[in-house]
């Protein structure tokens, strides 16, 4: 299976904090990588750095063989990767449709197959197509901010903890519609949820203290009761 | 609705005589039309500048120069609201480029700076300005008649409008909500923010370099003051008092003031007080913004929506523990 995203040995200051120490992972193609680790470890600050929006000092990051670490961050979307942020990023005062038009970008044949095929999997959206993103549950929220990120030709989706704050019942919305969208999509995640990683996540990468710790199957983590207690917290 | 209104203010002029009517409503029209443009920055991009008058300024000087110095025709008026239009392009292309990658306090205060340049240099160069003082110059003769001037302003501004309208709700209208609302995350969808912020601050510039050519030739007189930064807090506060985020706002804006303006210092010939107006308008400014913190299209718009909702709430509006 061919590397889409090569992320090696980056460090990253926010402010004077040293806070990414030498992150190295990779994600396969067609494969949900997920990133682990504890509050503070630096998982959300990766995703960025892959983005561009704290920019990594040292280290470097490729993209389908491309160096794309110096690239400003609306050159790397428009390659092909997708961020979904933690905070949704929703914009509240456009609609659910403008919401998604301006994250179309081009209303070619092939995007509006995409947009048809999200609207399947969020039918939820339609619902409200043409309600303020501000007024939106924190649920529909998160559904709004994965169709945004791929309807836009995404190769690669960055998901940030798309669990956080849900009820149960609507993780499991979540949940499935990553398993949809990774038939199509390379995805990261980034998720606190273990047992949500544990059954969507093809690999596994444990960051601690902005350094990578382990990385390998997440069938292996699963049994792996020594590393989950130590990193996690939990077994 | 608006085209009536609309056409209702065309044929005013032809029903009432009051020459103070036709002129205070004529400035009114270009005072719309400016705080329209101030609001494509506030309101619609959500840049907060405090030069926008160097833009009305430099409209307003290049009519007057022109139809002082060359000749007061219709030629020259047109001819004279081309150049300002593209000198405001030119520069706001330039200063945008090289300001609006500043955060945005940085980018007001430079702004600040820049217009004041240009009020220096419209007080130094007084073989062209004549400086403080300024200068008179004849409209061409089609404006004679104040009617005419009064129904050509008042078709700009209609135009203005529609332009504007079909700009804001462009597929790139939306893009400048969302730089707005979440720059970062524009930048995350793939858009370059900078890009669309260079051109909303080009169409706010030339916008409002067209208001300051109606200006000039509404007082058939130009000095320093269109320069300066009281023009910028009127637009300012009409967009913010009318409502911001909308275009009806702005004009609702500039209606108020104006007439308030007029109104409270009217008042002073009966009651001496009220030659200290000025303060009387800090009062109403206040209550506005207390009373109306979203404009008061905002606000109307804002109640509009909840009744709408209330209506129809158990059907399609979920509550928030349902998800």
């Amino acid at each position: 299976m061919t590397t889409l995203l090569k992320v090696d040995g980056i460090h990253t200051y926010i402010g004077q904090y040293h806070i990414l120490q030498g992150i190295v992972f990779e994600a396969r193609e067609g494969e949900v990588s997920v990133l682990l680790g504890r509050n503070g470890a630096g998982k959300t600050t990766t995703l960025k750095t892959i983005m561009g929006l704290t920019p990594a000092s040292k280290g470097s990051v490729t993209f389908h063989g491309r160096d794309i670490t110096k690239r400003p961050t609306y050159e790397t979307a428009n390659k092909g990767i997708g961020y979904v942020p933690e905070d949704q990023g929703i914009f509240g005062d456009l609609t659910v449709e403008e919401n998604m038009k301006v994250a179309m970008r081009k209303e070619d044949e092939a995007t509006l197959a995409r947009q048809e095929y999200v609207l399947e999997l969020f039918p939820d959206l339609k619902t409200y197509w043409k309600k303020d993103g501000g007024h939106l549950s924190g649920g529909q929220k998160q559904m709004l901010a994965m169709a945004r990120a791929f309807v836009h030709d995404s190769k690669l989706l960055l998901i940030d903890e798309p669990s956080k704050g849900l009820a149960p019942i609507v993780i499991e919305k979540v949940m499935e519609a990553i398993n949809e969208m990774k038939k199509t999509t390379t995805i990261v995640l980034v998720e606190q949820n273990f047992i949500m990683a544990s059954r969507i996540g093809d690999r596994y990468t444990l960051i601690d203290d902005g350094r990578t710790v382990q990385a390998g199957d997440m069938q292996e983590l699963i049994h792996d009761e020594e590393l989950k207690r130590k990193y996690l917290g939990i077994g | 609705m608006l085209g009536i209104i609309a056409i209702a203010l065309a044929i005013f002029p032809f029903v009432s005589d009051s020459r103070t009517w036709t002129i205070l409503l004529t400035q009114i029209f270009i005072f719309s039309i400016l705080a329209m443009s101030y609001d494509i920055l506030l309101g619609y991009t959500g840049i907060v500048s405090f030069g926008h008058a160097m833009f009305f300024g430099m409209g307003a000087y290049t009519t007057a120069v022109m139809l002082k110095r060359i000749d007061p025709t219709m030629g020259t008026f047109i001819l004279s609201i081309g150049v300002g239009m593209l000198l405001a392009a030119l520069i706001s292309f330039f200063i945008g480029l090289l300001t609006l990658r500043l955060k945005s306090h940085f980018f007001a205060m430079l702004t600040l700076a820049v217009s004041g340049l240009f009020l220096v240099l419209a007080e130094k160069w007084r073989t062209v300005t004549q400086g403080n003082d300024g200068f008179t110059f004849k409209a061409p003769e089609f404006f004679k008649d104040r009617i005419m001037f009064y129904i050509v302003v008042l078709a700009i501004l209609v135009l203005v409008y529609i332009f504007l309208r079909r700009f804001v709700n462009s597929p790139f209208g939306r893009v400048l909500v969302a730089v707005r609302e979440n720059e970062q995350r524009t930048r995350s969808l793939g858009f370059n923010p900078l890009h669309y912020k260079v051109i909303a601050s080009v169409v706010a510039g030339v916008i409002a370099s067209l208001a300051g050519s109606l200006y000039a030739v509404s007082l058939r007189f130009v000095n320093t003051s269109v320069l300066t930064m009281d023009i910028t807090l009127d637009a300012l506060l009409m967009t913010i008092i009318g409502g911001v985020g909308t275009l009806i706002g702005p004009i609702v804006g500039a209606a108020i003031i104006e007439l308030t303006q007029h109104y409270l210092s009217g008042l002073a010939k009966d009651y001496p007080i009220f030659e200290r107006w000025i303060i009387f308008f800090g009062i109403v400014y206040i209550l506005a913004v207390i009373f109306f913190p979203k404009g008061i299209v905002g606000t109307i718009r804002e109640k509009l929506w909840k009744r709408s909702t209330k209506k129809d709430a158990p059907k399609s509006v979920p509550k928030k523990e349902d998800l």
